[in-house]
């Protein structure tokens, strides 16, 4: 009656070794390392780098455990902190220009593990310090700028086109163009409709004035708010590298909200500092008549800038554009070759001066260097064939598709779409983490303790087979989310401790059972039977409705309150499976053999 | 070991009025207490600035107030947390001011003050991300109470469902209430722990209605109340030892987890007090109100209508 078959004891026993082994992890600690990842996209960390860190560390004498290639970073692990400050500062000297040198914490367990991907857990900026910001995106600039832009636009093109009239006024969300009379408001709505076609116009006649509104469309409204918020994430990964921060975590969070989490950052100032700056972007003339050469002072009137492939152009100091005349760049292709490109959109002021310079400029190249941390890098340096007018500018040749996508982002994120406003920190000290490490671990194991005295005191054999399952179930636990990699935070902790109490609801249960039924003169075999039967249902309801309030938190809390409620849901699972799998294994292999079975120790 | 050898069934039902008027006048002083003074709502919710500051030696709090007010900052709230040599200092929110900024200009302060001054922890909420948050914790609140209902409904009988959410929400105004009373900060964490509250001690009144419906199906001969009596009575012994197993590990958070979890765990272990009265003493009463009967789970049984055929 209570046996269960071999296959079933394997499947258990299967299912904690592995549990054991993605637990492990967790038990090594973590070494001191630095990580070296490239400063720009356009660089690969690949095995070369490798080889490079390799040989810069060893001509340096420093020893180092473990060097590997990790997504697009190099990470190389020491055995103490002194050697991992040292192999900083040198790697720092030798590869810092293009490079990104960080410090860095590494799983110090050993190979065999990593390899199955038995990771320990990532542990949340409350345990091990760090700062968090929420950044919320000004969706009404933003709106404004495109506004803005448009109107200075439309004006342009009518005034080009020839078409009369008297002026553009924006109201609240629209722009609002009068016309002189209905011939030139026809010709007017005519040409606009072609050209501006995120607009949606309407004519109204008001008070003898012929008017036209021109109202953004929705689902351009949607795009324009999607692309500066793109923009915004873009910039934010480009100077949190600046930081030096290892793994940052950045992401968009809502519609109109960006998280940046920088672990291990304490000079918050900094910090906000960077995040609030905005690159710039310059159009100037490329210096044709001298040659550049690296390591030789340019010649007076020009500076040296970096290519993006890698060579250099001499530039003159003149400045024909700036990055807020840009108000919009996309990728495309060119009509005539169907080339990748990427099509610009300048403001009035910005359109009149670009013909202008590229008037005078016809057959000689031009170069958009974007400046960020005071640096400049020439993005693109193209031929200028003919004069360009009306503001809409393209820039093709030598681009693949993804360049392209690339380059119009950069240009964009020249000309910051929209201001940040941090509405969310949340600052851990490093001492203050170590000591939520301890506290959350001190209080799971004196209660773990406090709870396994009292089951084995009050069920004895029962109680002893409760404590174990409720054991497998921390390392289940502990096992799932370091395979999910989750992010392991304080409340989170709290979690863990909370589903450990609540766990232990189901073997009490079903031991009351089971002494229920021994009460009522049931034969003990029948009896471990009966109780494990009658509970399941009530088990199940009860882990039911407490999954409900976990599911809840998950959807609606936010930051530490989802981590708490991830592992009350997993934690809910994982007791389960304990509580009824294993515990009633372990029952059946102490119990079952015996045929006749006089009685059972449940005290 | 037994504590809990009874051998007749407790008339808990007999009871009933005391029990569900002594829970109404908890519940009546909680709401009291929540109109009259309030939750203390934390930083989460409000908006501001929360600071941490370690200092070497025992910190003398009337002079770092002292400081801050001659630095622009005379609403700043000052008060030592967990000991003497940490201080927490919060600040409301200011439409003028940068509140990100204001973090780094207390600490300037501080530091004029005393070079050793460590900062801990730094918490700043502008004011959109509090309103969120309260939308999110009064939208998660909804969602468990519908949740529950719903899934009583489907497992049990309406009945059930709503006497086990009006049990349990009445725990959760009576942690409430205490939180009013004694002016404890609520925070985002104090919301999860009586979220949870809520899933957890709907666990207890689960377990009683189940063994209501198992000996309404067992005890055919026995009264409404007979039934519930013997439930409560035999699920006792089990209600006791699971809610003091939790109540230890909770207790380990309370004393051992530091004041992050400190609120936290006195949320859960109020939480766990009252749930263990109102799923036994105000639930089953309700239950008898809303009038459950045997019919409610033995459907009679359809005789087939006689059909005249032509």
């Amino acid at each position: 009656m209570n046996r269960y078959p071999l296959w079933k004891y394997l499947l258990i026993l299967a299912v904690v070794l592995v549990g054991l082994v993605y637990t492990l992890p967790n038990f090594y600690g973590e070494s001191p390392a630095v990580q070296v990842s490239p400063l720009r996209a356009s660089i690969k960390a690949d095995d070369a780098l490798l080889a490079n860190v390799g040989e810069v560390l060893k001509t340096n004498g420093i020893n180092s455990e473990l060097a590997a290639l990790d997504g697009n970073s190099v990470k190389v692990r020491f055995g103490d902190t002194d050697s991992q400050l040292k192999a900083k500062d040198v790697l720092h000297a030798k590869l810092g220009e293009d490079y990104v040198v960080a410090l860095n914490l590494l799983p110090r367990s050993p190979q065999w593990l990593t390899s199955l991907h038995a990771l320990p857990m990532y542990l949340g900026l409350d345990l091990r310090g760090g700062v968090h910001f929420l950044l919320q995106v000004d969706m009404k600039a933003a709106m404004d700028k495109a506004l803005e832009g448009a109107a200075s636009d439309i004006r342009g093109d009518l005034r080009e086109q020839n078409i009369a009239y008297a002026g553009i006024t924006r109201e609240g969300a629209a722009l609002q163009i009068r016309f002189r009379d209905a011939a030139a408001r026809t010709k007017g709505e005519a040409e606009l409709k072609q050209r501006f076609n995120d607009y949606a116009l309407s004519s109204k006649d008001e008070g003898g004035e012929f008017l036209l509104r021109a109202v953004l469309k929705p689902e351009a409204e949607r795009r324009i708010q999607d692309s500066a918020v793109q923009q915004n994430l873009l910039t934010l990964r480009n100077r949190v590298n600046e930081l030096g921060v290892t793994e940052p975590v950045i992401q968009q969070q809502g519609v109109d909200r960006v998280v940046v989490q920088l672990a291990g950052v304490q000079d918050t100032a900094r910090a906000k500092d960077i995040l609030g700056r905005t690159a710039t972007l310059e159009v100037r003339m490329v210096d044709e008549e001298h040659q550049a050469v690296e390591g030789v002072a340019p010649p007076f009137g020009t500076e040296m800038f970096r290519e993006r492939n890698g060579g250099f152009l001499l530039v003159k100091k003149q400045v024909i554009l700036t990055g807020e005349r840009i108000s919009d760049a996309q990728p495309g292709f060119d009509n005539r070759t169907n080339e990748a490109a990427v099509h610009i959109n300048l403001d009035g002021v910005g359109a009149r001066k670009f013909k202008d310079a590229t008037r005078e400029n016809v057959g000689k190249r031009m170069a958009i260097i974007l400046f960020e941390k005071g640096k400049g890098e020439i993005v693109t340096a193209p031929v200028i064939r003919e004069e360009i007018g009306g503001g809409r500018v393209q820039i093709s040749g030598q681009m693949d598709t993804v360049e392209a996508q690339d380059t119009s982002l950069l240009l964009r994120a020249g000309a910051l779409a929209a201001p940040m406003e941090i509405v969310e920190e949340r600052t851990v000290g490093p001492s203050l983490g170590k000591e939520n490490i301890t506290r959350g671990f001190d209080s799971t194991k004196v209660g773990f303790i406090m709870v396994s005295i009292f089951m084995i005191a009050y069920y004895l054999m029962f109680g002893t087979i409760s404590v174990l399952a409720l054991g497998a179930n921390l390392l289940l636990l502990v096992a799932l989310l370091s395979m999910m990699q989750a992010t392991l935070t304080l409340p989170g902790m709290a979690g863990i401790a909370l589903t450990l109490g609540m766990a232990i609801d189901a073997n009490v249960l079903i031991n009351e059972r089971i002494r229920d039924e021994l009460r009522n003169g049931v034969s003990p075999q029948a009896a471990i039977h009966a109780g494990y039967d009658r509970a399941f249902g009530t088990i199940l309801d009860s882990n039911v409705t407490t999954l409900i309030a976990g599911i809840a938190l998950f959807m609606f809390g936010s930051g530490p309150i989802k981590g708490f409620a991830v592992v009350l849901c997993l934690g809910i699972l994982t007791s389960m499976f304990s509580a009824i799998l294993i515990s009633r294994a372990l029952v059946n292999l102490i119990y079952g053999r015996k045929a006749r079975l006089a009685s059972v120790s449940i005290g | 070991m037994d504590f809990f050898k009874i051998k007749r069934d407790i008339p808990f039902m007999s009871y009933g009025r005391y029990t569900t008027s002594i829970s109404l006048v908890t519940f009546l002083i909680a709401i009291f207490f929540l109109a009259t003074k309030g939750l203390n709502f934390g930083v989460d919710f409000t908006g501001g600035t929360v600071i941490e500051v370690h200092y070497a030696q025992p910190a003398d709090v009337a002079q770092v107030r002292e400081h801050l007010a001659a630095n622009g900052m005379p609403d700043a709230l000052v008060q030592n947390f967990g000991s003497s040599q940490d201080v927490l200092i919060q600040i409301p929110l200011k439409q003028n001011v940068a509140g990100a900024k204001l973090s780094e200009h207390v600490m300037e302060t501080l530091l004029q003050h005393d070079a050793k001054v460590e900062k801990r922890r730094v918490e700043f909420v502008g004011p959109q991300v509090g309103n969120d948050l309260v939308e999110n914790g009064a939208l998660a609140l909804l969602l468990v109470s519908f949740g529950i209902v719903g899934y009583l409904w489907v497992r049990f009988e309406w009945k059930f469902g709503l006497a086990a959410i009006i049990a349990n929400l009445h725990d959760v105004v009576i942690i409430l209430g205490f939180f009013a009373f004694f002016q404890w900060e609520f925070s985002l964490s104090v919301l999860a722990a009586v979220l949870a509250v809520l899933g957890y001690s709907v666990n207890e009144s689960v377990v009683v209605f189940d063994r209501i419906r198992e000996n309404f199906r067992n005890m055919r001969k026995a009264e409404v109340t007979e039934i519930i009596d013997n439930a409560i009575t035999r699920t006792m012994s089990r209600t006791i030892i699971t809610h003091g197993s939790t109540q230890m590990m909770v207790g380990a958070m309370l004393f051992l987890g530091g004041e992050t979890l400190h609120y936290f765990a006195m949320a859960l272990t109020i939480g766990i007090m009252f749930s263990i009265y109102s799923s036994v003493l105000v639930a089953s009463p309700l239950l008898i109100l809303l009038g459950v009967s045997r019919e409610d789970f033995i459907k009679p049984v359809k005789e087939d209508a006689e059909e005249v055929l032509p």
